[in-house]
């Protein structure tokens, strides 16, 4: 029973397999089998947003999904998200605008907005408050989170699409 | 907060799920999950095994026909929510999936699933049962039909067997000209309804409401239609006085008990205020009545027939409009 | 060029941002799992354990029978009236709330840990729980511990000389009766830690997820029977604590014990229902108050009745007095109160220990006094503002009657800012329309003091058994010109090490990002007591700028005696040793470099290395807050339309630090106030261990603020900056429940209770309009 599978995936564009126990969620295959411990797990429920990652570009709760559902899926993490030493629009804006503290809640909310964005690059002030109110962040009061959203897009929209952080 | 042992089994055909079904007693089916694992990593649900039926090609599909919006058990919520095709022939739909969970949750779970999970505040089970939909499930002895009013039995217990799975949901589509309205009262944006409520109005030629379907989730056991507040309406010309009976109806059919966030007072109380809320179109543009002091929600019918291949999103795709006034005559046809 | 008082983005971000921050379960690899098994009862005695049969190589139990040598936790508190409780790592005999550890388990995963977890069956001959203040308070109460036979672990009591004459004298006596519920300070990252035994040397290193190491490795060493020497107690990045994270808890010492015992590495993360179950919870207070005014809306005394829930067991080291008596002596807040009379008491239930959270009783305690001022103005005819004019202290230092000295401050100054900027008038004429459409707007305003960056004077006073306050730095600059600053204070995510980088530069000329801040290793850091009570910056921060200062001093030394010229004449400034009026300049790495390998030309010690030392006697923060919201009176619905803070803390050292202080205070300060509750049922069982249950608020349940700052300059902190960790949860409960208040002002409604649950505020209008038979709208 419960036997390990092999999966083979593609995290942030580097082709990776693992041997899980089907129990296993794709949050702790992140963490502990493959060693990208940038996503957290605050809840282990699918509502504190902490784990989200992109599967297939699009944001899901990571703790909300066992490691063999993403055979074949190609996951991106905040690990991918910046390009080398360059941080990506989004990181950038967190950092200028003060939307991080302690910085637990932060890779997931990174790449909430980066799907979101991706999606939708256009998100007008509210549509960007409901998307960020999937995930929760004890620290910020949430404001500086959002200004960091709006001033992203920005950037990304007059900008050059950063090629580097997609998989 | 891990899960239990289970073993993972993943067919690839239906014919293939519903024999491993058999094979594992205590088996659950998993879609998208996202009601599942929770109850998983807290170990209040500890199966055995999962039949994950996401390789299943057929289950994918969403299909928008004259008559339904047919949608697949695989497919996701967010994939109906944003479907073009699927706004224009039941808006209802994606109205609702707007207040279910988040983005993130949505991206992952199933409409089916959620039917299936058949929580008794959840939005997809107010709505099959409000649209007079219907599950179509396959077992051992071949596919059946189940009309909603017929699926729901209790919180979380469905009338589907333990050896059958869930292969579709059939909503069938906004009737012509009718007018429809979804609303729902939650402590925080994405929390499981407090209460919630669907309204679908079609009128005769002179006014009179013919057919009415009102039904809500969050207040008894299961998503119940609400016939004593659907009769009040029945034949009238929906004024005040009409609206005001059917919102006392529909609180008198409160029968959850209390919990932590709704003692059933409250919930009656939020209840009406729901139900109260979302007066169908008025063939012509009265003000807002009196005792709706806020601005009403708008009333949206179903719009225009597109041209083929056209999938740009129509005007009443776009945000409410805020103004009643222009909303009612507009859009009567 | 100066670095204080720039908004300079964060040194500790880049590496949070990449995925790069370390917490504590990124220091799990390799390490064996622990899982508790919980007690799944509020009360009884332990009849038997029954432990799971493991197949060899599956994993070990233990129970609080194998702990031998390891003590209880037992915080003292030198005072008559205190009754210490002990705490055991593992439960013996009996359990005394839900969720109590009773065993351990150890496996290879955290899963397989659970497994053996969830097999171990206690047999528990249940008690009926105490779980209220009202149940264990009755007359012939159990006593939910021996030592403290009437279930109160802590008294205080006080009454002044004139207290009687001053009542007497009263126009009118205003009565509150105030709840404030159990409620949790929910930080994203749990608690947890890993502890591993080096076979080496015998040491054990413990990395947690704590505020205040040092005093963790005191406590355990203690507790466990070991040499402080042989424990090394590292913080690494902390993913928020707000209090939840200060205190010494068992799960730590078992850690600990496991890792000796099993010589080997063992890892514990708590889950989040372990986390709503069993960290520490806070706020589950009641406040009967009096207030005597005099016809001109003077407050003349003040009578207080407090009681405050403190749970089953007294937190280390504060103990369990940190919010009954903090309640008692703190009450007056803002307000010039000539008499006092106060009771307060800490009662012991069978429920999850009380431990401090982010404002600890302020929030309450302000809400009772702006609560207090609303009403009294309402029952004097007098302006809501104008009864807070003539009680605010504007002289200092000003003296309660509770013995508390207020530094300067600017209570009144600050909520006259806030009323002008939020223009009440223009509010008013809002609301009148609104109400005429059926819509309740409400204005609130809350004044309060934030008392912050206390040393040992202040715990002393409290009769501490361990008394914290001061902090310690020891300052280097490496050959190259690098600056190592290690504090005994350890950050949980304010941005700390920023902030004293930016003090530092300033005093040595050198740029921020060439000061490195080594904090959380009791290896690597002076003995100092971590992060709370909003005291790092003033405490961590005045040790840091006068180890600064003598660092800066030798450079200057030995610049003047390169440079040949007077020590006085030398300036650093920009990386440099300049003497102004002069060309002559020393690059500051080029002094360092010859204070290591030159000393011998300067007669001086070699090397740059000093040290600062810290402890203060505290510094008042104050601020107004100002909430507008609008009430829904069908669903009992709060949205919150406007924020204002006007806050004074001093100097900021990085005010956009400091707003993100008071914007995640504020935020927590709404959740307190409109939305969070831990709830028991009658049995005991807690019913919100979700956050689905537990509702912190989202991005749509918070506004943007508009902050305002004021400067008063306290002589009380050396780096002109007051403490401004707590201030915005301290102040937003009472700010949006007087908002509340207003909005339904034309029912007649009492706010008397945080959070203001829609249920809560539907269920008052209701009963006023059904004891009014009619009401004043269609409700």
């Amino acid at each position: 029973m419960s036997d390990k599978i092999k999966i083979t995936l593609t995290v942030n564009g580097t082709a990776m397999t693992a041997e899980v126990e089907p129990r296993r969620s794709l949050a702790d295959m992140l963490r502990d089998d493959l060693r990208l411990t940038g996503t957290h797990l605050g809840c282990e429920h699918g509502v504190c947003g902490a784990c989200t990652v992109l599967v297939d570009g699009k944001p899901v709760r990571s703790c909300l999904m066992f490691g063999v559902q993403a055979n074949g899926a190609s996951v991106r993490t905040v690990e991918g998200l910046a390009d080398g030493d360059r941080l990506h629009p989004l990181q950038q804006a967190f950092w200028e605008n003060h939307g991080l503290q302690c910085g637990f809640c932060t890779p997931g909310f990174l790449m909430l907005a980066a799907g979101a964005l991706e999606e939708n690059p256009d998100m007008t002030d509210e549509e960007i408050r409901d998307v960020l109110s999937s995930n929760l962040c004890r620290c910020t009061g949430y404001q500086n989170i959002v200004k960091a959203v709006r001033l992203a897009a920005e950037v990304m929209k007059a900008g050059p699409a950063p090629q580097a952080t997609r998989s | 907060m891990k899960p239990a042992l289970f073993d993972h089994v993943a067919p690839a055909s239906i014919a293939d799920a519903v024999a491993a079904l058999a094979g594992h007693p205590g088996a659950m089916v998993i879609a998208g999950g996202q009601s599942l694992l929770p109850a998983m990593n807290f170990r209040l649900a500890t199966p055995p095994a999962l039949i994950d039926i996401s390789r299943i090609a057929e289950l994918k599909t969403l299909t928008v026909t004259d008559r339904a919006v047919v949608v697949g058990a695989m497919v996701r919520h967010r994939t109906v929510e944003l479907d073009p095709a699927v706004a224009r022939a039941q808006p209802l739909l994606a109205a609702a999936l707007a207040h279910v969970a988040h983005v993130p949750i949505r991206n992952r779970g199933t409409v089916v699933g959620s039917l299936c999970h058949a929580d008794a505040s959840a939005e997809m089970p107010l709505l099959l049962l409000l649209t007079d939909g219907h599950m179509v499930v396959a077992g051992p002895t071949g596919r059946r039909t189940i009309a909603a009013a017929d699926f729901f039995r209790f919180h979380l217990t469905t009338s589907r067997a333990a050896d059958e799975i869930a292969l579709e949901a059939h909503f069938p589509v906004l009737p012509a000209g009718a007018g429809w309205a979804f609303e729902e009262v939650a402590r925080r944006s994405g929390d499981f309804a407090l209460a919630s409520v669907g309204v679908i109005v079609e009128r005769a030629a002179d006014g009179t409401a013919r057919k009415v379907a009102i039904a809500a989730g969050g207040i008894a056991s299961r998503p119940i239609r609400l016939t004593e507040a659907e009769n009040a309406l029945l034949g009238t010309t929906l004024n005040d006085e009409t609206v005001e009976l059917a919102a006392q109806a529909a609180a008198a059919a409160v029968t959850a008990p209390g919990d932590i966030h709704a003692s059933a007072p409250c919930a009656a109380s939020w209840w009406r205020r729901s139900s109260a809320r979302p007066s169908p179109p008025h063939a012509t543009a009265p003000p807002p009545p009196d005792r709706d002091r806020r601005r009403p929600p708008p009333a949206r019918t179903a719009p225009p027939p597109q041209p083929p291949g056209s999938d740009r999103p129509t005007e009443e795709d776009g945000p409410d409009d805020p103004d009643p006034k222009e909303d009612g005559p507009r859009n009567i046809r | 060029m100066t670095w204080i008082g720039r908004s300079l983005p964060r040194l500790e971000d880049p590496s949070l941002l990449k995925g790069h921050g370390t917490y504590v379960a990124d220091h799990a690899d390799g390490a064996l799992h622990v899982a508790f098994a919980r007690s799944p009862l509020a009360a009884g005695e332990i009849l038997g354990i029954e432990l799971p049969e493991i197949a060899p190589g599956g994993g070990q139990v233990f129970t609080a029978a194998d702990l031998h040598g390891v003590g209880v936790i037992r915080p003292v508190l030198n005072r008559p009236d205190y009754r210490a409780v002990g705490q055991p790592a593992l439960a013996a005999g009996r359990v005394v709330f839900p969720g109590q550890a009773v065993a351990v388990a150890v496996a290879r995963t955290a899963a397989e840990a659970e497994d053996l977890a969830e097999q171990v069956f206690i047999d528990i001959e249940p008690q009926d729980p105490i779980l209220t203040f009202d149940a264990a308070l009755a007359e012939g109460a159990r006593a939910v511990h021996p030592e403290a036979p009437e279930n109160v672990l802590v008294e205080g009591n006080l009454k002044t000389k004139g207290f009687d004459e001053a009542v007497a004298q009263a126009a009118v006596v205003i009565e509150l009766d105030l709840r404030s519920r159990r409620q949790s300070a929910v930080p994203m990252e749990t608690r947890g830690g890993v502890a591993s035994y080096d076979r080496a040397t015998g040491r054990v290193t413990l990395v947690a997820s704590v505020q205040m190491p040092h005093m963790l490795r005191t406590g355990l060493a203690d507790v466990v029977g070991m040499a402080e020497s042989d424990l090394r107690v590292i913080a690494p990045d902390v993913g928020g604590g707000f209090g939840q994270k200060m205190s010494l808890f068992p799960e730590y010492v078992v850690l600990v014990w496991l890792a000796r015992k099993l010589r080997t590495k063992v890892a514990w993360i708590e889950d989040r229902r372990e986390n709503f179950l069993a960290s520490a919870h806070s706020r589950d207070q009641a406040f009967f108050v009096r207030g005597a005014f005099s016809a001109e809306g003077r407050l003349l005394a003040l009578d207080a009745n407090l009681k405050s829930n403190v749970g089953a067991f007294s937190c280390y080291p504060v103990t369990c007095g940190v919010e009954p008596l903090m309640a008692f002596g703190e009450l007056p807040g803002p307000y010039v109160v000539p008499e006092y009379r106060g009771r307060s008491r800490g009662v012991t239930t069978n429920t999850c220990m009380m431990a401090p959270y982010r404002g600890v009783a302020r929030p309450m305690l302000t809400f009772t006094m702006e609560r207090l001022m609303e009403k009294a103005a309402k029952a004097l005819g007098l302006d809501a503002v104008e009864i807070r004019r003539r009680n605010l202290i504007t002289s200092f230092p000003h003296r309660s009657p509770t013995g508390v000295v207020y530094d300067e401050g600017s209570y009144l100054q600050a909520m006259e800012a806030a009323v002008a900027h939020v223009d009440v008038p223009a509010f008013r004429a809002r609301q009148a329309r609104a109400r005429t459409e059926g819509r309740y707007l409400g204005l609130g305003v809350s004044v309060f003091s934030e008392r912050t960056g206390y040393g040992t004077p202040v715990y002393a006073q409290r009769g501490m058994g361990i008394v914290p306050g001061y902090e310690s730095v020891d300052l280097a600059m490496d050959p190259s010109g690098n600056v190592e600053v290690r504090i005994g204070s350890s950050p949980h995510g304010q941005g700390l090490k920023t902030a004293l980088a930016q003090l530092v530069a300033d005093e040595i000329g050198v740029v921020p990002d060439r000061v490195r801040v080594i904090a959380g290793d009791t290896d690597a850091t002076p003995y100092g007591w971590g992060t709370f009570a909003s005291r790092s910056m003033v405490i961590a921060g005045g040790a840091t700028k006068f180890a600064a200062e003598a660092a800066a001093d030798k450079l200057k030394a030995i610049a003047a005696k390169m440079m040949e010229v007077e020590v006085g004449a030398v300036v650093l400034d920009e990386g440099y040793a300049r003497v102004p009026g002069t060309n002559k300049a020393t690059p500051i790495p080029d002094l360092a470099r010859a204070a290591h390998h030159q000393s011998q030309r300067f007669g001086l010690e070699a090397g740059i290395r000093t040290s600062g030392f810290y402890d203060p006697g505290g510094t008042f923060s104050n601020a107004c807050h100002i909430c507008e919201v609008e009430v829904d009176i069908e669903t009992g619905g709060v949205k919150i339309l406007r924020f204002v803070v006007v806050e004074d803390a001093g100097v900021l050292i990085n005010p956009m630090i400091v707003d993100g202080q008071i914007a995640g205070g504020v935020a927590q300060g709404i959740g307190n106030a409109l939305y969070e509750e831990l709830i028991y049922d009658e049995d005991g069982n807690l019913l919100t261990t979700s956050l689905a249950d537990y509702l912190p608020p989202t991005a749509l349940e918070v506004p943007d603020l508009e902050i305002l700052h004021m400067e008063t300059i306290s002589p009380e902190s050396v780096t002109k900056a007051k403490g401004v960790g707590e201030g915005g949860t301290i102040g937003a409960p009472a700010a949006v429940l007087n908002a509340v208040a207003d909005a339904l002002a034309p029912f007649g409604v009492e706010i008397d209770e945080m959070p203001a649950t829609p249920q809560k505020i539907r269920l008052a209008i209701r009963n006023m309009a059904i004891r009014n038979t009619r009401a004043p709208a269609d409700v």
